[in-house]
C-alpha cells in the first residue's frame, strides 16, 4: 500500500516535472524570441545613431564650414588691428 | 510422439506417381537419394533444432534491441546530431567596429551599415523574363545583367551590387526577384577625409585595419560576432530561434588625442606652404607639452580614406613618425642644453666664429655670413653652425652622445604607432662615428630623426626637462623622466626666444601677444656622393614661452629653392598659423600682452591719424575676439 502510493506520488512527480519543463522551454523560446526583438531595435538605433552621427560630422567637417562661413555668410577672420585686447 | 508421427512421411504422399517408361527416370533417382536423410531427420533430435532456431532468433532480436538501446539511450548524439543539421543552423551575429573620435568627442572615423545585394544565379535563370526588370533596379544593362547570369548560371553565389545605400537596396528587394537576395555589412566612413587620413590609416574589405591606429588598435576596436542557433525550413527561412550561443560584442570606442579643429588648421597651413613653396610633401606635428598628447599630425601628400585604391602607396605613408631626415639646425638647442648640463659654457659665453668657416676633418662647417664674435645665445639667434660646432669640441664624445640619447634620438618614442622609425645615431664607438661626426651632429648632420622625435625633444625642454612618450590615446599616461635640469631648460627655452624676435631667423613665426620659443632649420639632402642642392626646411618651436603649452614642428620636404627654402621663410609661417589659431581654440592666456596693447595703439593712433571717425564702428563684434583677448 505504501509502496503503491509512493509510485503514484512519483509518477505525479514525474508528470509534473515534464509539464514543467515543456513550460520552461516555452517560456525560454517566447522570451528568447523577445530579446532578439529588443536586440533587433536596439542595433538598428545604434545604427540609427551612427548614421546621424556620419551625417552630423560631414556637415560640421572643418573645410566646409570654412567655405560655408567665407563663401556664404562672408565670414573672416579679425585682422591683427581689429582685435581689441582688454586688459584684465 | 503424436508429433512425430505427424511428421512421419506417409508413402501416400511420398508416391511419386506414375514413371514414365519411355526415359530413365532420373528425377526419381535423386529422390529416392534425398529421402533418406529426411528418414533420418526426422528421427534425430527436433527439439534440439527447435531450440537452435529460437536461440538464433532470440539473439537476432536480442541483438535489435541492445542495438536500438545503444542508439537511442547510450549512444544517442550521433542522430540526434544528424537530425538537427537538417534544420538547425547556427549563424554569426554581425557586430560593429568601434567608433575613433578625436580628443573632444568628434568622430573621425564610423562604421556604417550599408547593403550588399546578391543572388543566386540557378534560381535567376528559372525566371528570364524577371532580368530587366532587375537590370533596371541595378541600373546596369539588362543585356549585361543576362549575360553575367548566364555566365554563372551552374554557380549558387554572385553579387549583384556591394556595399551600397540600405534604401537603395530596399528598393531593388522590394520587386521580389526570387533569387535575389541582400546581406547587411558594415563600411568605414572617415567624415574628415584627407585631413587625418595618416594618423587613422584604413581597414580592408573585411574591416580589419590595414594603417594607423586602425591597425595599432585593431584589437580594440574590432568586435567579436556572435553566433546564434536557429530553426530553418526547407527554403532556409528562419522559423525560430533557439538559443542564443555567444552575444555579440560590439568593438569598443577609441578616444584619441587628436583636436579636430588644430589638425585641420595643420593640415591646411600645411597645405598652403607647400602649394607656395613648391615642395613635394610635408608634415607637421603639434604635441601638448604637459602631457604629451599628440594633438595634430598631418601630412602631405594625402589620401581619401574613404576610397583607397592600391596605387599611390607613397601617400599612405605617415610621413611625421616614419619618415627620417636629418634635423639640420634643429639640433642646436640641444647641443647647447648638452653643453649647458656638462658645465662646459655658461649663457654669457663668448665664441669667435671668425671667419665665418671652421675645419672638420678635410671639409669645412661654414655659417652663411660671417657672425663674427657671438654669445651663447647669439650662436642659436643666428644658427651659426660654427658656433655650434665649437660648443661640441668642448664635450666629450660621449657626454655628447649620451645627452642626446637621453632626448630620444636615436631610439622611438614609444608612440606606439605602427612602423615608427627609431632614427639613425651611431654611437661613439661604433663605425658609423668617425672624428669628424661629432661636429657634423652639433649642427643636424650625420643623424637622422622623425619629426615626431624632434617634436618630442623639443616639447621635454618646454616641459622644464621633462620627458613625457608622445601618446595618440587620451587617458593613456605614459611615465614621465626628468632629464635635464629645469633651470637649464628655462636658459636654453629663453635663447630660443630670441629665434623669433627682430634679428633672429624666424621672425615670421612671432606671434602678437605670445613669446615664442623655436628654431630654424635648413637642412641639405644626403644624395649619392655627398649633399645635393635640395633642401629640407625645418621649423620646431613652443609657445608661451611662460609655462609653455605647445610643440610644433614644421618640415617642409624638397622646397623649390627658386622659391626660397629656409626653414625661417617657408616652415615658420605655418608654425604662426597653427599656433595662432591653436591658443586661441585651447584658450591659452597671452604672456605678452604688453606687445599687444603697444600694436594696438599704435594701430588705433595710426587709424586715427588717416581717418578721424571714431574707430568702435570698423570694429568686429567683440565675441570674436574675446577668446583670444582673456
Amino acid at each position: 500500500m505504501n509502496l503503491r502510493f509512493l509510485l503514484a506520488l512519483m509518477i505525479a512527480a514525474n508528470v509534473a516535472t515534464a509539464i514543467g519543463v515543456v513550460y520552461a522551454r516555452h517560456q525560454h523560446r517566447q522570451l528568447f524570441v523577445e530579446l532578439t526583438k529588443l536586440e533587433r531595435a536596439r542595433d538598428e538605433l545604434n545604427v540609427d545613431f551612427g548614421r546621424l552621427q556620419l551625417e552630423q560630422a560631414t556637415w560640421a567637417e572643418s573645410n566646409r564650414v570654412e567655405q560655408v562661413a567665407r563663401a556664404r555668410v562672408g565670414m573672416k577672420f579679425p585682422e591683427a588691428d581689429e582685435i581689441v585686447v582688454i586688459r584684465p | 510422439m503424436k508429433f512425430r508421427d505427424r511428421y512421419k512421411p506417409g508413402p501416400g504422399k511420398h508416391d511419386p506417381g506414375k514413371p514414365d517408361h519411355g526415359k530413365p527416370d532420373y528425377s526419381r533417382l535423386d529422390r529416392a537419394k534425398s529421402e533418406r536423410p529426411r528418414v533420418s531427420r526426422a528421427r534425430f533430435n527436433l527439439r534440439g533444432r527447435l531450440m537452435l532456431v529460437t536461440g538464433a532468433l532470440g539473439l537476432c532480436s536480442l541483438a535489435l534491441i541492445v542495438r536500438a538501446v545503444d542508439l537511442q539511450l547510450i549512444d544517442n548524439e550521433f542522430y540526434r546530431q544528424q537530425g538537427n543539421e537538417r534544420f538547425l543552423r547556427d549563424i554569426e551575429i554581425p557586430t560593429t567596429r568601434g567608433m575613433i573620435t578625436d580628443r573632444n568627442g568628434e568622430p573621425l572615423a564610423v562604421s556604417s551599415p550599408v547593403e550588399s545585394v546578391w543572388a543566386n544565379p540557378q534560381e535567376l535563370s528559372k525566371n528570364p523574363a524577371r532580368l530587366p526588370e532587375l537590370a533596371k533596379a541595378l541600373g546596369v544593362p539588362a543585356d549585361y545583367l543576362k549575360r553575367k547570369v548566364s555566365q554563372r548560371a551552374g554557380k549558387e553565389f554572385m553579387w549583384l551590387k556591394r556595399r551600397i545605400n540600405p534604401a537603395v537596396a530596399r528598393g531593388i528587394m522590394a520587386h521580389n526577384i526570387p533569387g535575389v537576395f541582400s546581406q547587411r555589412e558594415f563600411r568605414r566612413f572617415y567624415p574628415q577625409g584627407e585631413a587625418v587620413a595618416h594618423v587613422l590609416g584604413f581597414t580592408n574589405i573585411d574591416d580589419y585595419g590595414q594603417e594607423g591606429v586602425e591597425l595599432a588598435f585593431d584589437d580594440w576596436l574590432r568586435g567579436k560576432p556572435g553566433s546564434k542557433r536557429v530553426i530553418r525550413d526547407r527554403r532556409g527561412r528562419i522559423v525560430e530561434n533557439v538559443d542564443l550561443l555567444r552575444a555579440a560584442q560590439p568593438g569598443k570606442d577609441l578616444t584619441l588625442t587628436i583636436d579636430r579643429r588644430i589638425q585641420y588648421l595643420a593640415y591646411r597651413e600645411l597645405k598652403t606652404a607647400l602649394l607656395k613653396s613648391g615642395a613635394t610633401s610635408g608634415s607637421a606635428v603639434v604635441l601638448d607639452v604637459a602631457t604629451g598628447e599628440v594633438l595634430a599630425m598631418a601630412n602631405l601628400p594625402s589620401f581619401n580614406p574613404n576610397a583607397v585604391t592600391g596605387d599611390n602607396r607613397d601617400a599612405h605613408r605617415n610621413r611625421a613618425v616614419t619618415d627620417l631626415i636629418e634635423p639640420g639646425s634643429t639640433m642646436k638647442p640641444l647641443t647647447v642644453a648638452a653643453a649647458l648640463e656638462a658645465g662646459v659654457i655658461k649663457p654669457q659665453t663668448l665664441f669667435n666664429t671668425n671667419p665665418g668657416w671652421i675645419a672638420n676633418g678635410r671639409y669645412r662647417t661654414t655659417d652663411h655670413h660671417n657672425y663674427g664674435v657671438l654669445d651663447t645665445t647669439g650662436v642659436i639667434t643666428k644658427s651659426s653652425n660654427v658656433g655650434a660646432a665649437k660648443i661640441a669640441a668642448m664635450l666629450p664624445d660621449q657626454t655628447f652622445y649620451d645627452f642626446l640619447r637621453k632626448f630620444g634620438y636615436g631610439s622611438s618614442t614609444g608612440s606606439g604607432f605602427p612602423g615608427e622609425a627609431a632614427g639613425l645615431f651611431p654611437a661613439p664607438s661604433s663605425p658609423g662615428w668617425s672624428g669628424t661626426t661629432k661636429q657634423t651632429m652639433s649642427y643636424g648632420y650625420g643623424l637622422s630623426a622623425t619629426p615626431l622625435q624632434i617634436a618630442h625633444a623639443y616639447a621635454t625642454i618646454g616641459n622644464g626637462g621633462r620627458a613625457i612618450p608622445p601618446t595618440f590615446v587620451k587617458g593613456q599616461s605614459n611615465p614621465s623622466r626628468q632629464i635635464l635640469d629645469p633651470v637649464i631648460a628655462h636658459q636654453v627655452l629663453k635663447m630660443m626666444q630670441t629665434v623669433t624676435e627682430p634679428g633672429g631667423t624666424a621672425t615670421q613665426a612671432a606671434i602678437l601677444g605670445y613669446h615664442v620659443a623655436g628654431k630654424t632649420g635648413t637642412a641639405r639632402k644626403a644624395s649619392a656622393g655627398g649633399y645635393s642642392r635640395r633642401y629640407v626646411a625645418f621649423f620646431a618651436g613652443m609657445v608661451p614661452v611662460d609655462n609653455p603649452r605647445f610643440s610644433m614642428t614644421v618640415v617642409i620636404n624638397d622646397p623649390d629653392p627658386s622659391l626660397g627654402y629656409f626653414g625661417g621663410l617657408v616652415s615658420a609661417p605655418v608654425f604662426h598659423n597653427v599656433m595662432e589659431g591653436a591658443l586661441r581654440l585651447m584658450d591659452v592666456p597671452p604672456d605678452d600682452i604688453e606687445t599687444w596693447l603697444a600694436a594696438q595703439a599704435e594701430a588705433e593712433a595710426k587709424r586715427a591719424a588717416a581717418n578721424p571717425k571714431p574707430i568702435v564702428a570698423a570694429m568686429p563684434p567683440p565675441v570674436l575676439t574675446s577668446g583670444a583677448a582673456q
